[in-house]
């Protein structure tokens, strides 16, 4: 489902060239859920940046549901993102003019793709049908969170990112949170990429991949 | 040392957003160079009028002016001296040389106070005799003589055939003023044994009996530090002017809030933090204080040097207005003086300060311990809409108080800032109800994106669009007004100057020669006879002026309202015709009495009409030619109308030249009179077209700054969905359309605005500036081609916002979801 070969990535610096990502090597098959670990710095959230396409590699090949994301144009990288991924941020990054409803539906609108049978089921599951006429600022960063999950899937995607989703949650919030978005993974059959810190939350995964010095081990 | 300190930190911030600080001091700028170059203008055009008011009389000198008439006999001269008053009279006057008309004063050098004036010269006992001698002297300014190309000793003769002293340069002169010995003068106006004021000398002197005991009515005292007549008339012209330039100044301090507003929200982290360190809140507000006035220095000095190239560059204007509306001699050449820079300087640090006065009791009010909360916009958003809306509503019931109850300029003017000020605090309310609606009815969901990113991006926007709205809504407004008033002297010309050629023959006796000439020609359908004089009602000059009695008169003299058969009253010298303005100045109506001072004693007719008499400053009141010239006999039946047959104007012109050596000033066209009219009254108008265009300019830049610096802080709404699917180059396009929108729309609603402005000019305004009311007329071509200039500067304003946005690196966006941020 989603496949990394030898991928790499560096920034230039005034001090230099910093090579951020050095030949990385990753699958991820359908329906399974992989935790990706590593220290501040090490590279975790270039890697998922330029899975998601939001940057380009500088060599190595990113391929989606058998379609190639590394070397696609902008517009071709903006539609797999629309439609075959799900993007959950540690910022939440909701849109804070779009009231819940419309916060949850807005990815899977703009995809053509909005099923309200599969809407109306996440928003239960997430516990927001009572607050669906909300504003983002209206709701507690647990709730948040969980708006920026029942967006990602409600596109159905392929593959949900997650950069650091509980970092900003209380411990039990992120358990909860972390335990949801796996269920409902499971439940869409998609796979879940998921950067954090904590060994915790990524022992509750099936799977941990850990990222040293720019290679994953 | 803390406080140097502070100030570092401080100003590390604008280090790191230069294109902020550029804007703050473009804000200020801008703001101080309209407000400060029209007030060079104003202050100019003052100075001119004091200088002009005390040459030999006027601001600085007490004087006794005619009660009722123009000039006094001189025998009053030696009565008031007798009654021990120390006088000294003064002839007054213009007389024409060659293509010039020039001001003529004539005193009487020995007895003429110290005061009196700007020193004519005769302080030196040489020049003095010189004056004195049997030949005399003409004194006149060395700029003046050579900016008509006279020299020293020259003798003038004028259109009547006079012959002046020799010139003698006398430096500390005013511009185009000949001074000659009283004696000299009388002879030279044909006004013999005639005085127009005696100036009052503030020496000590012995007891002297009451004015009325000696001169009965004849003469009434005017105190020094009068206001004279000149500033009195153009008192409004400079009002207006100042109106716009305190205009210029508001749009240009909507940028300064704007930028120190952003400015505030992003150093909050970093106020926090030396509030945390134990800077004191006053310490930090102190220092915040002083880095805003050192901006404000800056930005004032360099504002005032634009202020300076804005005066220079249309101050030409200004004094060829002045000149054609009210006859004041303004030099073209500005001449600047310290209170000036002075005053710029502090009207642009309190501008700032007013500005800043709420972000820094935000500082004063700042809590340590609460976090920010980023997205509680819609609650701070509504409350935000709610006082707006409070204080508009306040503001629009106070401008209509003043509306109902105000009597003067002034309130007039409260109440058109008050219209506007109140309208732009509705614009986000009114908007904001506009983008509800468009969402409600909005389909997919980046239309419904757009229309709520709209809503919550309005706060930001508001001080420009305010800024943009208030700008078009002047300009749709004097636009109308003028474009109103053009309308309505073209046709009120079209009435006034009804003869087909104008005749002035400065002698009478020559005068009857060529009437009688004229009479004899077949090609020559009428000869309507006119004539003037001057006098005084209620104290306020007065012209007289006569009217034949003919069917071109009858059927085209712009009569605002008459009663029925007001021309025969007119003829038989029962009834006068008085203009709408003196009208509303004395409070004459309809069916009025009237009491006309003339030398063979009082005219008492009934007001038997009110006619439009637009740019005329001075009241005028309309009588028979016949009747007039009975009790004026010195007036002189050297004014001719004529009514020439269809085609015969140009040889009919010629004749007159080729057989009484008539020239272009004694004889015009009605074409050119016209023309020449329509010349001066584009010209008034120019100065207030250039203003517009830099009000408009300043709203463009204030659009411009607000969306530049609104850029960066907009990344957090946008990068999402970057993320999510939406290209950068379709979220540059919405944004462009979304800003497009939002000018389109207060563009909408600044035109019915600018309508209501236009009114307000008209029908309070004007009337109370001028007197005259005009017919309010819409323009519709002119409405779309302002709305789509609007639209252009919005475009302009936003374009290079949104292809930075275009173009942005991915990199920046990224920085959005950095767990960092």
């Amino acid at each position: 489902m989603l496949k990394v070969s030898r991928l790499s990535k560096s920034y230039g610096l005034p001090q230099g060239t910093l090579s951020v990502l050095r030949e990385v090597n990753l699958q991820v098959a359908a329906g399974e859920s992989v935790a990706l670990t590593g220290e501040s710095g090490s590279g975790k959230s270039t890697l998922l940046h330029l899975i998601a396409g939001l940057d380009e590699p500088d060599s190595g090949e990113i391929v989606l549901d058998g379609k190639a994301m590394s070397g696609a144009s902008e517009g071709d990288r903006a539609q797999m993102r629309r439609e075959k991924l799900g993007l959950v941020f540690q910022q939440f990054n909701l849109i804070p003019s779009l009231k819940v409803g419309d916060n949850l539906s807005f990815q899977a609108r703009i995809a053509g793709k909005l099923d309200f049978a599969w809407l109306s089921e996440l928003a239960g599951r997430l516990g927001l049908a009572d607050m669906l006429d909300r504003y983002p600022e209206q709701l507690s960063g647990g709730q948040q969170q969980r708006v920026a999950i029942g967006r990602a899937l409600a596109v159905k995607p392929s593959l949900v990112l997650a950069d650091e989703p509980t970092g900003n949650l209380d411990e039990a919030t992120a358990d909860e949170v972390v335990r949801l978005a796996r269920e409902l993974v499971a439940r869409s059959g998609c796979a879940l990429l998921m950067v954090t810190h904590s060994t915790r939350l990524a022992s509750l995964l099936d799977r941990r991949v850990h990222l040293t010095a720019g290679q994953l081990t | 040392m803390t406080a140097l300190w502070i100030m570092r930190v401080l100003l590390s911030h604008w280090m790191r957003h230069r294109m902020q600080l550029a804007t703050l001091l473009i804000g200020l700028m801008s703001a101080t160079a309209l407000w400060s170059g029209v007030q060079a203008i104003n202050q100019q055009a003052r100075t001119s009028y004091d200088r002009a008011a005390s040459a030999f009389g006027g601001g600085n000198t007490a004087m006794l002016l005619p009660g009722d008439d123009v000039t006094v006999p001189q025998s009053l001269f030696a009565t008031l001296r007798r009654a021990g008053w120390l006088v000294s009279p003064v002839l007054e006057g213009r007389v024409r040389i060659g293509e010039r008309s020039v001001r003529l004063i004539g005193i009487e050098p020995l007895s003429l106070p110290r005061d009196a004036g700007p020193a004519p010269g005769l302080s030196d006992a040489k020049l003095l005799q010189g004056f004195l001698s049997p030949g005399g002297q003409t004194l006149i300014a060395p700029r003046t003589a050579a900016d008509f190309g006279w020299r020293a000793d020259q003798v003038l003769t004028t259109e009547s055939g006079e012959r002046l002293p020799p010139l003698q340069l006398a430096p500390d002169l005013l511009p185009d003023l000949l001074v000659a010995d009283i004696g000299f003068a009388q002879t030279i106006l044909r006004q013999p044994d005639r005085i127009s004021r005696f100036l009052i000398d503030p020496a000590p002197g012995g007891e002297r009996l009451p004015l009325a005991q000696v001169a009965g009515s004849q003469l009434r005292l005017v105190e020094a530090g009068s206001e004279s007549d000149l500033q009195r008339l153009t008192a409004s012209f400079h009002l207006n002017l100042t109106a716009f330039g305190l205009l210029s100044f508001l749009v240009g301090l909507f940028i300064v809030h704007s930028a120190i507003g952003l400015a505030f929200e992003q150093r909050l982290p970093m106020l926090r933090t030396l509030r945390a360190c134990g800077v004191s809140a006053s310490r930090l507000v102190s220092v915040l204080l002083a880095e805003l006035v050192m901006l404000a220095l800056i930005a004032g000095v360099a504002g005032l040097a634009c202020g300076y190239l804005i005066a220079s560059a249309l101050l030409p204007d200004v004094a060829a207005s002045l000149r054609g509306l009210y006859g004041a001699a303004v030099p073209g050449q500005l001449v600047i003086q310290p209170q000036w820079w002075i005053a710029g300087l502090a009207m642009c640090v309190a501008g700032s300060l007013v500005a800043a006065a709420g972000a820094l009791v935000r500082v004063l009010r700042l809590p340590l311990l609460v976090s920010a909360q980023p997205y509680a916009w819609q609650l701070s958003q509504r409350r935000w809409l709610i006082g707006q809306a409070l204080l508009a509503t306040a503001i629009l019931i106070a401008a209509l108080a003043a509306f109902r109850f105000g009597t003067s300029l002034l309130t007039a003017f409260a109440v058109l800032a008050g219209a506007l000020l109140g309208a732009a605090l509705l614009l986000p309310v009114l908007l904001n109800v506009m983008l509800r609606t468009g969402e409600a009815m909005s389909r997919g969901p980046v239309a419904l994106w757009a229309w709520a990113d709209s809503r919550q991006q309005l706060s930001g926007l508001s001080l420009a669009l305010m800024a943009l709205l208030l700008a078009l809504a002047v300009n749709v407004g004097v636009g109308t007004m003028v474009g109103s008033f053009s309308k309505t002297f073209l046709r009120w010309l079209d009435g006034r100057l009804a003869a087909d050629i104008y005749l002035v023959v400065p002698d009478p006796n020559r005068a009857a020669g060529i009437e009688a000439w004229l009479r004899q020609r077949p090609d020559i359908d009428a000869v309507l006879p006119a004539a003037r004089a001057d006098v005084r009602i209620g104290g306020e000059p007065v012209e007289l002026f006569g009217l034949a009695d003919h069917a071109t008169y009858r059927d085209l003299w712009p009569l605002l309202e008459a009663r029925a058969n007001v021309w025969d009253g007119v003829r038989d010298g029962r009834s006068v015709l008085v203009s709408e303005q003196l009208g509303r100045r004395l409070g004459i109506k309809l069916g009025d009495r009237v009491r006309l001072p003339t030398p063979s004693g009082d005219w008492i007719a009934e007001v038997g009409g009110l006619y439009a008499d637009y740019g005329n400053p001075k009241g005028q009141i309309t009588v028979n030619t016949d009747q007039l010239l009975q009790r004026f006999v010195a007036a002189g039946r050297t004014r001719f109308g004529l009514r020439v047959k269809s085609g015969a104007i140009p040889e009919v012109m010629r004749e007159l030249e080729s057989t009484f050596g008539l020239g272009r000033r004694d004889l015009a066209d009605q074409a050119t009179v016209k023309a020449e009219s329509q010349r001066i009254f584009n010209r008034t108008f120019a100065v207030t077209s250039v203003l517009n265009a830099f009000t408009l300019g300043v709203a463009g830049v204030a659009l411009f700054t607000s969306l530049l610096t609104l850029g960066q802080s907009r990344l957090p709404q946008l990068a999402p969905l970057w993320a999510l699917g939406v290209t950068r180059r379709r979220l540059a396009v919405l944004e462009l359309c979304k800003t497009m929108l939002l000018a389109l729309m207060t563009a909408l609603l600044a035109l019915p605005l600018g309508i209501g402005v236009a009114w307000c000019l008209i029908e309070v305004v004007n009337v109370k500036a001028f007197g005259w009311r005009l017919p309010l007329e819409i323009f519709p071509g002119e409405l779309a081609r302002l709305l789509l200039v609007a639209m252009a500067a919005a475009l302009v304003a936003t374009l290079l916002p949104m292809l930075k946005l275009g173009r942005m690196r991915p990199v920046a966006l990224l920085k959005v979801f950095a767990d960092e941020r």
